[in-house]
């Protein structure tokens, strides 16, 4: 049972939470999306989850990291990559360069190799503060060498899928990307290795429509928003209100389409489970 | 020059020959194939096998109609994830019997609403795309009007992605580009003109291969003449891929997409 055996703790290259984007600060009041309430930020309790409705706080991906990974193992890979302006779209630059001083992130998601309960995974967080988390070059080019690298390495991949869809300043080429990602995603899976998703509120469109919806596994948040289209787009094509529930991760349970959803604090041993079960030596109960 | 939404207009224009007409005209023997096996049978996507010229294919695409009447049973050529599910079914028999698939592309996008997320469009979507990087057979793409979104691409992760003239091929419709970013759908056109949506700006970009001309529009056999042209792209391309090894074919493929975006190591 290696579940509890120290280990020896790569270093450290992905910055603290701190400095990653603004988390739910202990001492303020916070509006819960799910339920609406509001909620004093500390109550939201190490998890950061709603006391009234049970319903998760949008993690930065620095927070998702601590809460998963052994403390100290997440080795960011490929941070330097940054978006060109494919459409010479008006202002891009500048929004781009506003998000990283805000969100000390450089792009949507952070990509690394790190450690849970000691078994190598290579991972992905998407991070909803940076432009929605939309999937555009860096976003594609990231989650590709993500699953080339996990591929060479046979390694698992664990993704935390956050996103509002493609990113629509990139145009054409933030729509090719989901045709990139899912090949490299198809590799992996032709080497036999495992692929686990875990879908976090909002996860939509164009990730949605590729690797969010693309792992051996896929689990969810409780209350995660997972869809295709926008809840606007279809109502606007309706011409009526859809149900409160619509969209939920409880909704897109019972229709078939994910494994389980995962409540906050069992997340990670959720995970522990499913990585020994797949690392476990094939015959060996026998 | 045309301005980049005269290109959209027509590239919506009710007229514009559809998949089945171009597969009837095309393809010897063509044989329309039915249903997902799983659900039901969308009738905005065709699909089916023929002989192209004496080599076995199959076909499949998104189906738009020339009035109301036929825009409404063809849902206006934006599937369900059944749809979706009928073509990888194709696909899947296509690389049984080791014959090359012919998609031709027509829609705004894959349908928005509450049937469709309810049977997993998005999942309906990626796993077209999961599974046709790793198809064993070629696949050939024609944009042959509207190429809008996921719901386009999902039948466009091919070896060869090609347009005709008169066509466009975008991340969302240029209404929508506009209604996201400026919140002012009526600014339709000047998105358009930004979102390089054309067959010019695509082959530009590298993110498609080739451009087949369409007759003048205005020409009485418009449509023999345009059909012939994409059958003999076709034939010629056929003949190289069919040549090519799978697994060239497959490591070119992965390539094809795989350089696409536009980004720096700072």
């Amino acid at each position: 049972m290696n579940l509890f055996k120290k280990k020896k703790y790569v270093p450290v290259t992905v910055r603290p939470s701190s400095e990653y984007a603004p988390h739910v600060p202990d001492g303020l009041w916070v509006k819960c999306i799910v339920c609406g309430k509001t909620v004093y930020g500390k109550e939201t309790g190490e998890y950061k989850i709603c006391p009234h409705c049970g319903g998760c706080f949008r993690l930065s991906a620095g927070e998702r990291i601590e809460m998963i990974f052994d403390e100290g193992s997440f080795q960011e890979i490929n941070a330097n990559l940054e978006t060109k302006n494919p459409l010479s779209y008006p202002g891009y630059e500048k929004t781009i360069a506003g998000l990283q001083k805000k969100t000390g992130l450089r792009e949507a998601v952070v990509t690394g190799k790190g450690e849970i309960a000691g078994l190598t995974v290579y991972g992905a967080v998407m991070d909803s503060n940076f432009m929605m988390a939309s999937m555009g070059s860096v976003v594609g080019e990231k989650m590709t060498r993500l699953f080339e690298k996990a591929t060479e390495e046979g390694l698992p991949v664990v993704a935390f899928t956050a996103s509002g869809g493609a990113r629509m300043q990139e145009g054409i080429i933030s729509l090719m990307q989901m045709a990139k990602v899912s090949a490299a995603v198809n590799r992996h899976h032709q080497a036999g290795l495992l692929y686990i998703t875990v879908i976090t509120d909002p996860t939509t469109g164009g990730v949605t429509a590729s690797f969010a919806m693309q792992g051996d596994i896929i689990l969810a948040e409780p209350k995660a928003v997972i869809g295709f289209a926008g809840r606007r787009v279809i109502e606007q094509t309706m011409k009526h209100q859809l149900p409160k529930n619509f969209q939920t991760a409880e909704l897109v349970l019972e229709n078939g389409f994910i494994d389980k959803i995962i409540p906050r604090p069992q997340l990670k041993e959720t995970l522990i489970k499913l990585l020994r079960i797949h690392n476990a030596v094939k015959g060996a109960g026998a | 020059m045309k301005h980049a939404y005269d290109i959209v207009t027509l590239a919506r224009k009710v007229t514009r020959p559809t998949a089945l007409e171009y597969f009837n005209y095309i393809l010897d023997d063509f044989v329309e194939l039915h249903g997902d096996r799983s659900f039901q049978d969308d009738k905005a996507v065709v699909g089916g096998v023929g002989l192209l010229r004496g080599r076995p294919v199959t076909a499949v695409g998104i189906q738009k109609g020339h009035d109301l009447e036929e825009n409404m049973e063809r849902n206006f050529g934006m599937p369900h994830p059944e749809g979706y599910r009928k073509t990888l079914r194709l696909m899947k028999q296509a690389e049984k019997f080791n014959r090359p698939v012919i998609a031709l592309v027509n829609t705004s996008g894959a349908f928005s609403g509450v049937s469709a997320e309810e049977r997993g469009q998005g999942e309906a979507i990626a796993r077209n795309l999961f599974e046709m990087s790793g198809l064993r057979t070629p696949i050939i793409s024609i944009v042959i009007g509207e190429g809008g979104s996921g719901g386009a691409l999902a039948l466009a992760l091919a070896d060869r992605v090609w347009m005709l003239s008169n066509t466009v091929y975008s991340v969302l419709s240029p209404e929508g580009f506009a209604s996201i970013l400026w919140k002012d759908s009526s600014r339709a056109k000047e998105a358009a003109q930004l979102m390089k949506l054309t067959a010019k700006d695509l082959l530009e970009l590298e993110v498609i291969e080739k451009i087949i001309e369409e007759a003048r529009e205005e020409d009485e056999n418009y449509f023999e003449i345009t059909a012939d042209r994409i059958r003999d792209s076709l034939m010629e391309e056929l003949n190289i891929l069919c040549d090519m090894g799978i697994d060239m074919l497959l490591e070119k493929r992965y390539e094809r997409f795989r350089r696409i975006g536009e980004f720096e190591e700072r």
